[in-house]
């Protein structure tokens, strides 16, 4: 006998895990350590920071501008994020998400959601990632798989992780909009871990989306709210999921500005500022202290163009970022580049976060979810991707773009080859490969690296 | 390489690189200065190449690829496009009307791209490095070499021997599967015509006759292809520096 067709909504493994009650330990535990303990101390540090930063800042600038003080902000929410995340089970529903699934649903139901890429990209820029990474190869994933992946299951394998401890997910929500990886990867967790795992598949978009593609990922987005209603134990609230689609799209909105300032010359920010304070937007979108952060960053930013402070003393050299950023040599790339005068004022990566805003619709968060998660980077054609890189060219007025060819990001590094040449070819820009992985140091050469950021500094100058 | 302050080629010396950078390139400069009769410290030094960072006694440090297209532009007069293949890398440099760098390739993650490949393989086959380019060339047929990886060719060579087959066409097998990586390279990049080669490689014949059979053009080779780098160098030296007021870089 044949075995039934899958159901059309890609749901797997439905039944919710039955230990999901409250528990008065674990809301014991979540008051003391979370509320009464953890948050108070985040604060106390925030503040802490915010002096440090604030008297780098009146020191004389050196090459690079000192970083923003509200980093010290986004460092908090974060980790107050993690810390909440870590208390949360017998609490709260815990989700684990991809980083572009329609979190805004599970948002608006009261989930706590942890994103294993960004979690994976803290470890990375920590230099932990390579030892978390090694205890999934040990258990057999193969090195080709991406670094993210690696470090996810070497975390949920061992334990390792610079955040103290990840909770275990009761709803697992899979977008595969970024890569293919990502699909294997959450039925890997949804076997091991037991949990129910919801998976949006997005057609792949060689050309603008059809209504017909809209429509099949509304309706799996449909189908998808009865299962999460089930695992949080409530129903959904359409004037909620309003609330949280407008901070999404508020949060949007300033994240595109704040990076648009990089068209500034000399620029105020750097693609490392952006990388550095794209936490909130991938794992907070949703949540009204992100827009309320970025609406800060954006001030302090602002301060800087009026006070005439560069990102990087002496800019010559306004380059764009392709690819993810390699997280473990943020700081050694930002000094290397700004030696020779250049500064990252663009990255198609950090871009991605904010081009979108514009798409969404706050009144209809079903169809503007349908869309919006049609439409990242990684699930437009190759051809589409450089369009975007020609327009950001443009609109920074840039002289040379590196890309960085990713080990692990296959979706994200294919086509560079071409994309390169057309940049060098129709632009007469200078544009350089650089290998490197985002987060598995083992893919790294400095003395390597070096060489080719240096001859491209010199085809610059 | 040392130039006068005409930018002419005064005197050379070549030597493997040692672990200890730092005091092998500072006996140089000292035994350099010794036969030539001048000042380390009253003249420009340029250091190129790997471990450039390392030569204490460097005005300045410029990358192997600027130095290269330095070089040839300097020797041949025009521009082009460049292959270097060495031991440790290989690259295709266009270089552009005025001797600079207009786009670069690299291979510096695997030695199958690389002269380390042949000198490894030849090792293995108990060939001169020397020999094994006419070898090649003098082969009346090719053996395939598939691996793409210089430690399983190497693997794959002792199977073919231990089959008798003959070391000719194993050698003109190698050069081919170093030949078609290299190539691929220049089409990416598109070749600018003329071809140029430099580096190591380039004394190779089989490799200059085969890389041009693969690309349909003919390759043109500076005298001393394996000094490009620092001749290079020794003339963006003399150009960045008062002793060589009265010259000027080519354009
Ligand atoms: S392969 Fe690329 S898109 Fe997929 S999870 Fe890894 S980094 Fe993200």
């Amino acid at each position: 006998m044949n075995p039934p067709p899958p159901p059309p909504s890609q749901i797997s493994n439905i039944e919710p895990r039955k230990s999901g009650g409250l528990s008065l330990i674990s809301v014991a535990s979540y008051v003391f350590n979370y509320q009464l303990v953890g948050k108070p101390f985040l604060a106390y540090q925030r503040h802490q920071d915010e002096r440090k930063l604030k008297a780098l800042k009146q020191k004389p600038q050196q090459l690079l501008a000192p970083p923003l003080v509200r980093t010290a902000r986004m460092k908090e929410m974060m980790s107050r994020h993690y810390l909440q995340a870590r208390y949360a089970n017998g609490v709260r529903k815990v989700a684990w998400v991809t980083s572009g699934a329609p979190v805004e649903i599970l948002q608006a139901l009261g989930f706590v959601l942890i994103y294993p890429e960004n979690h994976a990209a803290l470890c990375g820029a920590r230099k932990k990632a390579e030892e978390i990474c090694t205890e999934a190869e040990n258990a057999g994933y193969s090195r080709d798989l991406c670094s993210y992946a690696r470090t996810d299951l070497g975390t949920l394998l061992s334990g390792k992780t610079i955040v103290g401890r990840l909770p275990r997910p009761d709803l697992l929500l899979c977008c595969n909009n970024i890569c293919q990886t990502v699909h294997l990867w959450y039925r890997v967790l949804a076997s091991r871990m037991k949990v129910p795992l919801v998976l949006i598949d997005t057609p792949f978009l060689y050309e603008p989306a059809q209504p017909h593609q809209i429509e099949f990922v509304k309706r799996q987005i449909e189908e998808m709210i009865p299962v999460a209603e089930r695992v949080a134990g409530k129903s959904l609230s359409m004037a909620r999921l309003k609330e949280v689609a407008r901070y999404s799209k508020d949060a949007a909105e300033l994240w595109l500005e704040i990076l648009n300032r990089g068209r500034q010359k000399p620029s105020p920010i750097t693609a490392f500022d952006g990388f550095t304070n794209m936490g909130p937007i991938v794992d907070l979108r949703g949540e009204a202290e992100t827009v309320e952060f970025y609406r800060s960053l954006l001030e302090e930013i602002d301060e800087r163009i009026a006070a005439g402070i560069p990102a990087v003393k002496g800019e010559k050299y306004r380059v764009l970022w392709d690819n993810l950023p390699i997280w473990y040599r943020m700081g050694w790339l930002s000094k290397t580049l700004g030696k020779q005068g250049i500064n990252l004022v663009a990255s198609d990566y950090t871009y991605a976060w904010g081009e979108l805003a514009p798409m969404m619709d706050v009144e209809k968060p079903l169809d503007t979810a349908a869309r919006v998660y049609l439409h990242p980077i990684l699930n437009r054609s190759t051809g589409d991707k450089l369009r975007s890189m020609k327009r950001m060219v443009k609109d920074f007025d840039l002289h040379g773009v590196i890309l960085h060819s990713d080990r692990s990001c296959k979706p994200y590094s294919l086509g560079q080859i071409d994309q390169r040449d057309r940049l060098t070819k129709d632009l007469g820009l200078a544009a350089v490969l650089l290998e490197a992985d985002h987060n598995d140091p083992r893919a790294f050469s400095e003395e390597q690296a070096l060489g080719r950021i240096e001859a491209f500094a010199e085809m610059l100058h | 390489m040392a130039v006068d302050s005409t930018g002419a080629i005064v005197g050379s010396r070549l030597e493997t690189a040692l672990p200890r950078i730092e005091d092998q390139t500072s006996d140089l400069l000292d035994a350099m200065a010794a036969s030539l009769h001048f000042e380390v410290a009253s003249i420009p030094v340029v250091a190129t190449g790997y471990g450039r960072k390392l030569v204490r006694r460097a005005s300045r440090q410029v990358t192997e690829i600027t130095c290269h297209a330095r070089g040839v532009f300097e020797l041949l007069k025009h521009e082009g496009t460049l292959v270097d293949v060495g031991g440790q890398d290989s690259k295709v440099i266009v270089i552009g009307p005025q001797g600079r760098v207009i786009d670069f390739t690299m291979n510096d993650k695997c030695a199958a791209g690389t002269g380390r490949f042949l000198e490894h393989t030849a090792a293995r086959l108990g060939v001169n490095l020397e020999e094994i380019g006419p070898r090649a060339l003098g082969a009346p047929r090719e053996e395939a070499i598939t691996s793409t990886c210089t430690v399983f060719a190497e693997s794959e060579i002792i199977s073919l021997l231990a089959h008798n087959v003959e070391i000719g066409p194993i050698l003109k097998g190698l050069h081919r599967s170093l030949v078609s990586r290299v190539s691929a390279m220049v089409r990416a990049v598109g070749i600018r015509p003329p071809l140029m080669l430099s580096g190591g490689v380039a004394r190779n014949d089989a490799f200059r006759v085969m890389l041009g059979d693969t690309l349909e053009q003919p390759v043109q080779l500076p005298d001393e292809p394996q000094l490009m780098g620092a001749f290079g160098a020794a003339l963006l030296g003399l150009s960045f520096s008062a002793v060589g007021a009265g010259f000027s870089l080519r354009e």
